[in-house]
């Protein structure tokens, strides 16, 4: 691709981080411009570093914090940490005790700025426009909603960033989803993402970067896109991007970590230039119609199974996989999931953990309760959102409506970190993945949106959020 | 890691489409700050019931399955999370490739630097597979190709420089590393910095 050829966002991004080109015999060397860690998938890379005599190449672009297997009660001392497991409190320790051996900077317990790692990046103001982000976790696509190329990756590319600030990348394809429309009142982030899922398959973007694009994605906030972008890993891509915008000059002003001065300026201007040139093409360009989306669940095991609130669940013809997670779902074909009483509600995870994300859940939950038999749990995505959401007052909203409210983590998403949804249990959870046992082994999971999270905690059972707006 | 040239296995068949590394080692299992041992807890909540003892209707419980370092599983193996524990997982367990018609982006990549085979074969080798479990395949790194019982050769897509690496045992890492100037030359010259 020469100069003058008009280029994606993507291309933009990819082409000023090669180090070297890549070839037919090798792949490229490309540079990363930022390296969050956490403390799961990192030991054996700084393992590895320790075994080689190597030390962290840029620890100025490493920026670490503990989210995974943290509790969400508060810790104090090693005893809070252990509740969680020997394994867990270890883990999190080596993390505090690599981040100061090789002298990084990791938001711990101290740190007002500890969160997800997808939630805290951004607020920081770390994640810009055009970086390259990486991170041991697949979720990392979620910063592609500034216009960064972000991806996640194993441990050990996360020793070989570490090491040399550098990852060895084959070019991946293109993939425009151009989301047209207004949204409808009720419908939000998580829902068009649910919806595009389920449109081009969980392996639907296997081998793309997917850009987001249209009117309905433009005239999200920063938050909403960063949803959008976080499950782009669910459909198999290796990443999400949105191009800058108004939207993203105005959110990372003034953050920690933004340019300041005349560099913001300069930054800027950057910034806006990298929207894809017109007429630059795509390899794939899927259209959907964003004005007739509907709130969204899922049914299934996977992401792509997923329906409109109101539709019946389809029937599995002959498709024996399709058949093995109705069973463990123990959801019935031809009937809503309106008939499903459920057991938890979950509102966190960076998916869904953002003060916009909470305020929704709270609108809906304000002057209401948690149905009997229902535990709801509510974890801000970091410190900050905790701070933010409890001074104006949404802490209050959920523990008088019957809810926990918690500290900050990864929480429920995962079932490991003590918070887990019990064997056979129903939840209806704002997190990325209804796989087997994800949020505890035996636990039947759908994924949903803030609202209908909210909705379906006050009714016990799957419930539209739409006649609480 | 070990070079890889080629070797002959019986096939276990795992025809679930979509399955994750969830399932491959489910998260519980990440409060590990090694790589070894992961094997015990592969495929763990399928391999076992909810009281411990061995589900002895999950395919890699069967005798059938003993020895086989062959996994032939369905579509889009491999997907979810980015967690390298799932090949440390495979391998620690005794298996050493997968065939499949699509194999998740993250997961092949972090299987390739283990030197644990993502092999995606056409529809039709695959349908013959997966009615034929426990068919003796030899995998050749070399040639691109799995060889079939009945002697046809079928060539599967593998980047020249991951092919490369496994004939050679080479770690990538070295490879960066010799790439030292390179790097000091692009973060001097670039035009804005991070």
């Amino acid at each position: 691709m020469n100069d003058l050829e008009p280029k994606t966002l993507f291309e933009k991004v990819w082409s000023e981080h090669l180090v070297k080109e890549e070839t037919a015999d090798t792949p490229a060397v490309m540079f990363i411009d930022l390296h969050l860690i956490h403390e799961v998938t990192t030991p054996q890379a700084f393992t590895l570093l320790r075994e080689n005599g190597l030390f962290v190449r840029r620890p100025d672009l490493t920026l670490g914090t503990l989210d995974h297997s943290t509790p969400t009660t508060p810790v104090r001392t090693f005893k809070d940490l252990a509740i969680v497991g020997e394994g867990a409190a270890k883990q999190v320790i080596k993390m505090q005790e690599n981040c100061v051996e090789f002298g990084l900077e990791l938001h711990g317990f101290d740190s007002d700025y500890r969160g997800i790692v997808h939630v805290m990046g951004p607020e920081m103001g770390a994640t810009q426009p055009g970086k390259t982000i990486v991170c041991g976790d697949s979720h990392t696509s979620t910063h592609g909603a500034f216009g960064a190329l972000a991806f996640g990756i194993g441990t050990t590319e996360v020793g070989h960033v570490l090491a040399t600030q550098c990852l060895l990348q084959r070019k991946p394809k293109t993939l425009a989803i151009e989301i047209s429309g207004q949204l409808q009142p009720g419908v939000t982030a998580k829902d068009v993402i649910l919806a595009v899922i389920g449109e081009i398959g969980v392996d639907g973007g296997t081998g793309y970067v997917i850009e987001f694009r249209g009117t309905a994605i433009e005239a999200m906030s920063m938050e909403a896109r960063m949803t959008v972008c976080n499950m782009s890993i669910e459909a198999g891509a290796r990443a999400g991007m949105i191009a800058p915008d108004d939207t993203t000059i105005e959110y990372l002003k003034g953050r920690p970590k933004s340019p300041q001065g005349a560099e913001w300026d300069t930054a800027v201007s950057r910034w806006l230039a990298l929207r894809g040139d017109p007429g630059a093409s795509f390899d794939k360009t899927v259209r959907i119609d964003g004005s007739k989306l509907q709130p969204m669940v899922t049914f299934g095991t996977n992401p792509g199974m997923v329906i409109p609130i109101g539709e019946d669940v389809p029937g599995a013809n002959g498709d024996a996989s399709f058949t093995k997670a109705l069973n463990y779902m123990q959801i019935d074909s031809g009937k809503p999931l309106s008939q499903s009483a459920v057991d938890v509600v979950f509102v966190g995870s960076c998916t869904n953990s953002r003060i916009s994300d909470l305020q929704q859940a709270a609108d809906v939950l304000r002057g209401r309760k948690v149905a009997d038999g229902v535990r709801m749990l509510v974890v801000p995505g970091s410190q900050q959102i905790k701070k933010e959401a409890e001074k104006i007052g949404l802490d209050k909203v959920f523990i008088e409506a019957g809810a926990e409210w918690r500290e900050s983590g990864c929480s429920m998403c995962l079932g490991m970190n003590g918070d887990t949804v019990p064997s056979g249990h129903l939840s209806v959870s704002t997190s990325n993945r209804n796989f087997e046992g994800r949020q505890g082994i035996g636990a039947r999971t759908i994924l949903a949106s803030p609202m209908t999270a909210a909705a379906t905690a006050i009714e016990g059972r799957v419930a539209d959020p739409r006649p609480y707006l | 890691m070990e070079a890889l040239s080629k070797f002959v296995s019986r096939t276990v068949v795992l025809p679930a489409t979509d399955v994750d590394t969830d399932q491959i080692i489910p998260a519980r299992f990440l409060t590990t700050t090694t790589r070894e041992g992961l094997g015990a807890n592969l495929f763990n909540d399928w391999r076992f019931n909810t009281d411990g003892s061995l589900n002895g209707e999950f395919v890699l419980n069967t005798p059938a399955a003993e020895a086989c370092e062959i996994l032939v599983a369905g579509r889009n193996f491999g997907c979810g999370s980015s967690r390298e524990h799932a090949p440390w997982a495979l391998l620690d367990y005794g298996l050493r490739a997968v065939i499949s018609t699509e194999i998740a982006d993250i997961f092949r990549s972090n299987s390739l630097k283990n030197g644990f085979l993502p092999i995606v074969v056409d529809e039709a080798t695959h349908k013959w597979l997966l009615a034929n479990p426990g068919s003796e395949i030899e995998i050749d790194i070399e040639a691109s190709c799995i060889t079939l019982p009945d002697g046809k050769k079928v060539t599967y897509p593998i980047d020249d420089f991951a092919r490369y690496c496994l004939l050679n045992g080479i770690d990538q890492l070295g490879f960066l590393l010799g790439h030292e100037q390179d790097i000091l030359k692009f973060e001097k010259e670039r035009t804005w910095t991070p």
